[in-house]
């Protein structure tokens, strides 16, 4: 049985006087123990929406999220710390508290866990940072840095499902592969199930066991990350494998995928992705694709 | 060369930035500078353009033409600033005003520069909308910078710097806030303009694959000095400084097959990782 299961799940940002906008709309989509799933599509597709649905941050409007065989309700932030899940997100600026020690932050998830053995400064030495961290201020050290800080609060708590919402992309290129990495290791090291949220394909390829793709509050495709790679099926995915430039010294201009993704309080009829699709037909115009595991009527399952 | 830079030294409180950076830009060219956050890329930038912090100490030349633009008094800097040179940013909310329509943040800079008339500026504004392939490029110019999409709002920047027909460009991590399918759309736009308008670029970027596919010319910094410069094929595929090659091996992709193709033995564990950030 999968850790995460997240099934047909509907979730809609209602705010009075606004239409009722429904970022996550039928996504399914499950993370086992030990496995690293990553979630990819362009800003603007649902990607965080959904994972503040799995924290139960973002309350659900239809459909499920069980996890560890328990559907997930919202919760206080109090309770959600006890569930086993913890998220690590973007801004490691915006993430740590500034007048904190290092320390401080990180023994607030060793409470959690109930652990009275490990040290913060244990913790600071499995993301590769030095001990005497933990005595420091977060404005001391760089971005990666920080996101490693972030990386061993999370870890303190000994969650079984590890949420990273797009934590590498305020980093620069050298760290970015070095903490995805970490996290990683980290994650399946202690059996945990990761789901990994990212823009850059590039970056996920070299951590996750099976990448998801989602586009305008679905996902569109899944699948080993080797085979994604190698061989995309969905146009969608192929667009986003297309568009990442080649440091091989050839000077080929990456292909450029038009248009914008569409408002989801307005979505597009039928598949979701035609508008902006090169091999559009007529069927694609009328009806949504609602099967797996690539949703796209080039690729429906007999 | 458009802009020849030689000899650039910088220091801030007695630590030296720049060691001395030589740079050549040439019209209708790209230049890539890449190097780690901390090499000094964003410096070199803002040296050009007489942007440097409060306190900081330029030394060498930047020449432009027949001028050098570090002994140039403040005032001439500023004209060449936005007129002869122009800039773009990594976060386009840098070269734009959030409560200014787009339309009157281009005209704004055409008629201080240019002193056009407010016709022929709202002309040429809606006309550069177009170039920047803004959809619906009249409309667009009354509309405020948030009522556009990230790379929108970037396209609106690149627009505003060619606003007074800037020979040099200065684009400091241009896509690097983008999305990918949105960042080819900028690359290849970059790419045109440079071709079309015989542009100089600098176009600095961490980005070894966004180097590849639009630079002509690279180079490569490391603790505030060129380590490495040359023809975009030789420096990407035969690096002969170990800092480079150790750039290399850091990327996600090192050392093996493309996406979409056959024969790639994907998974984790490419390339070594150097030990970058600190
Ligand atoms: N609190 C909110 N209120 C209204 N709309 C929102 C809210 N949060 C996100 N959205 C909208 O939901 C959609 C999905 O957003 P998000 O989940 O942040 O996507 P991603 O993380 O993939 O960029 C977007 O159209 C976004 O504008
Ligand atoms: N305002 C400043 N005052 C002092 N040092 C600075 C300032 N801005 C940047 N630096 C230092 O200058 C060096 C080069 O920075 P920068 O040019 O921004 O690097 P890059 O753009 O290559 O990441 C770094 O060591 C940085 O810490
Ligand atoms: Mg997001
Ligand atoms: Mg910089």
């Amino acid at each position: 049985m999968s850790l995460l299961s997240v099934d047909d799940l509907v979730v809609e940002h209602r705010s009075p006087g606004r239409p009722a906008v429904r970022a996550v709309a039928g996504a399914s989509l499950t993370v086992s123990a030990g496995e690293v799933v990553g979630l990819v599509g362009e800003s603007g597709c649902g990607k965080s929406t959904l994972a503040r649905a799995v924290c139960g941050l973002n309350p659900v409007t239809a459909g499920s999220i069980t996890f560890d065989g328990q559907p997930v309700t919202p919760l206080g932030l109090r309770r959600r710390r006890l569930t086993g899940i913890q998220m690590v997100f973007q801004d490691p600026y915006a993430s740590l508290n500034p007048r904190r020690l290092v320390g401080d932050q990180v023994a607030d998830g060793l409470r959690t866990a109930r652990d009275t053995v490990t040290s913060p400064a244990d913790l600071l030495e499995r993301v590769g940072l030095p001990r005497e961290f933990a005595g420091r201020h977060p404005h001391e050290f760089s971005g990666g840095q920080r996101q490693r800080i972030a990386i061993a609060r999370a870890l303190a708590a000994r969650p079984r499902l590890l949420i990273g919402d797009e934590p590498i992309s305020a980093l620069d290129a050298s760290a970015q592969s070095q903490v995805a990495r970490l996290m990683r290791d980290l994650a399946v090291d202690a059996g945990a199930g990761l789901l990994f949220i990212s823009h850059d394909l590039s970056v996920v390829r070299l951590i996750a066991d099976r990448i998801a793709v989602m586009y305008l509050g679905r996902i569109v495709e899944v699948g080993d990350t080797a085979e994604v790679w190698a061989d995309p099926r969905h146009p969608y995915t192929k667009a986003l494998l297309r568009a990442i430039p080649k440091p091989d010294g050839m000077g080929v201009l990456p292909a450029e995928l038009p248009g914008d993704v569409p408002d989801p309080v307005n979505p597009p009829q039928g598949c979701r992705f035609h508008p902006r699709c090169p091999h559009v037909m007529d069927v694609c115009r009328g009806k949504e694709p609602d099967f797996g595991p690539v949703a796209c009527w080039l690729h429906e399952p007999r | 060369m458009t802009l020849e830079i030689s000899g650039l030294k910088v220091s801030i409180g007695g630590k030296e930035i720049l060691r001395g950076v030589d740079l050549g830009l040439a019209a209708g060219r790209v230049h890539g500078l890449a190097g780690e956050s901390g090499s000094g890329k964003t410096m070199t930038g803002l040296a050009v353009l007489g942007l440097l912090p409060h306190g900081a100490r330029a030394s060498g030349t930047v020449r432009l033409g027949e001028r050098d633009l570090l002994a140039l008094p403040a005032k001439e800097l500023n004209r060449v600033r936005g007129g002869e040179v122009a800039m773009v940013f990594q976060d386009p909310a840098t070269s734009l005003h959030p409560m200014l329509t787009i339309g009157r943040q281009l005209t704004e800079h055409m008629r201080h520069h240019l002193r056009l008339g407010r016709t022929e500026a709202k002309e040429r504004a809606v006309e550069l909308l177009g170039k920047v392939r803004i959809p619906g490029p009249a409309q667009a110019y009354g509309r405020f910078p948030h009522q556009f999409s990230g790379g929108m709002r970037q396209r609106i920047a690149i627009a505003i710097a060619l606003a007074c027909s800037p020979k040099v460009l200065i684009a400091d991590e241009p896509t690097t806030a983008l999305d990918v399918t949105v960042q080819a759309g900028v690359l290849r736009l970059l790419r045109g303009l440079c071709d079309e308008l015989g542009l100089a670029v600098l176009l600095v970027t961490h980005d070894l694959g966004v180097m590849s596919a639009v630079a002509d010319e690279v180079s490569v910094m490391k603790d505030g000095l060129v380590v490495e410069s040359g023809p975009r094929g030789r420096v990407l595929r035969e690096p002969a400084h170990a800092y480079t090659r150790s750039l290399l091996g850091s990327l996600p992709g090192a050392g093996t097959a493309e996406p979409g193709g056959p024969g790639d033995p994907g998974g984790p564990g490419a390339g070594p990782a150097p030990e970058g950030e600190r």
